[in-house]
């Protein structure tokens, strides 16, 4: 991505949420945008409408856990087909209560995704129409993709750490 | 060297008297010899073993030798679930619900590691073996499993077909097998 094309996407956000901004990277070259998580859902909004940016794509949504930061991280990836450029916005969440507001009023397709972040992380999306597990069962009492709980079933008997590594 | 004067047949006659023109048996035995050799299976097939499943019904295996050819796709009509690959813990009550459809007497076999007992899924969203949730006959173990595996397993399920007892199922410990598994 060229610098020109990273600064004006900078400049759309900060032209109306100046301060947000956290830091600018390029990952790979994947411009990355992190923000203060307060107004994200403005930022989404602001760059989808603005005629210079256009993004109304949403690639995807999913949360990070950064057990050593104690933080959850939602990352939103967007894209706009037109132009054919890509950004990615991330915010840091309390892992304690990882609450953020809905994406869905924006794009649509945010709803099986932020029921997959409530699934795997435990992200609370306020004002999500229907914020239940999508891929595990009803039934679990966890959040597995946080980092404090095992990936092995916890229900075995028959294998212990010294045989199975585990 | 002894050479083996043993002929094999798909079924053998069963204990009886024999004369000119009759043969008397018990009727346990004549319906373990039908049934035996009618088994229709239902193949409840989710990955790679059931790949395995299919060389088993094409002609080079063929089940179909042993009285299995008709498969059955409706759990109500199959004497046989087959359970074949790993089975994810959101199928196990699917699962669960096909094995309450058939009717008795009904058997189950479970191809290969996934089924058996979670393989190497050891995860929080694989069900650790089907026997779990429902009771299991035989299990083939394998991963996955040959054909001639899933057709010794067939064979071993048919042993167990052809000397059940007919009141086996009506018995208090089959009853209080299946109850320990929450059925009926």
């Amino acid at each position: 991505m060229e610098v020109v094309e990273q600064e004006k996407i900078v400049g759309v956000i900060n032209e109306k949420f100046d301060g947000e901004i956290l830091q600018t990277e390029m990952l790979y070259d994947f411009l990355t945008i992190t923000l203060k998580k307060d107004k994200i859902i403005e930022v989404i909004r602001h760059l989808y409408q603005h005629p210079s940016t256009q993004f109304q794509y949403l690639t995807t949504l999913c949360g990070v856990h950064y057990p050593e930061l104690k933080q959850i991280a939602m990352m939103y990836q967007l894209h706009n087909l037109v132009s054919n450029v890509q950004v990615r916005l991330k915010i840091y969440l309390p892992e304690e209560n990882p609450t953020v507001p809905t994406l869905t009023p924006v794009f649509a397709a945010a709803n099986w995704l932020e029921r997959e972040t409530y699934d795997f992380f435990g992200v609370i999306f306020q004002g999500h129409p229907n914020l239940k597990r999508i891929l595990n069962v009803e039934e679990m009492t966890i959040f597995p993709m946080r980092k404090e709980y095992p990936l092995e079933d916890q229900t075995r008997e028959d294998k212990n750490d010294t045989m199975f590594g585990r | 060297m002894e050479t083996a004067t043993r002929t094999y047949s798909m079924s053998e006659k069963p204990e009886g008297y024999e004369g000119t023109g009759f043969f008397a048996t018990s009727l346990e035995k004549v319906v373990g010899l039908a049934r035996k050799n009618s088994i229709w299976p239902l193949p409840f097939a989710t990955s790679c073993c059931g790949i395995e499943f299919m060389a088993t019904m094409g002609a080079h295996y063929d089940l179909a030798r042993f009285g299995s050819e008709r498969l059955s796709f409706s759990p109500r009509q199959a004497d046989l679930l087959m359970v074949m690959g790993t089975i994810a813990k959101k199928m196990g009550p699917v699962l669960r619900q096909v094995y309450e459809q058939m009717a008795e007497p009904r058997w189950v076999i479970s191809v290969g590691a996934c089924a058996s007992s979670g393989g190497i899924f050891d995860t929080y969203s694989v069900l650790q073996g089907i026997d779990r949730i429902i009771p299991v006959d035989v299990y083939v173990p394998g991963c996955p499993p040959r054909p001639e595996q899933i057709i010794d397993g067939v064979m071993k399920i048919q042993q167990l077909v052809e000397s059940e007892s007919l009141r086996r199922r009506d018995s208090a410990e089959y009853k209080a097998m299946l109850n320990k598994y929450g059925i009926e």
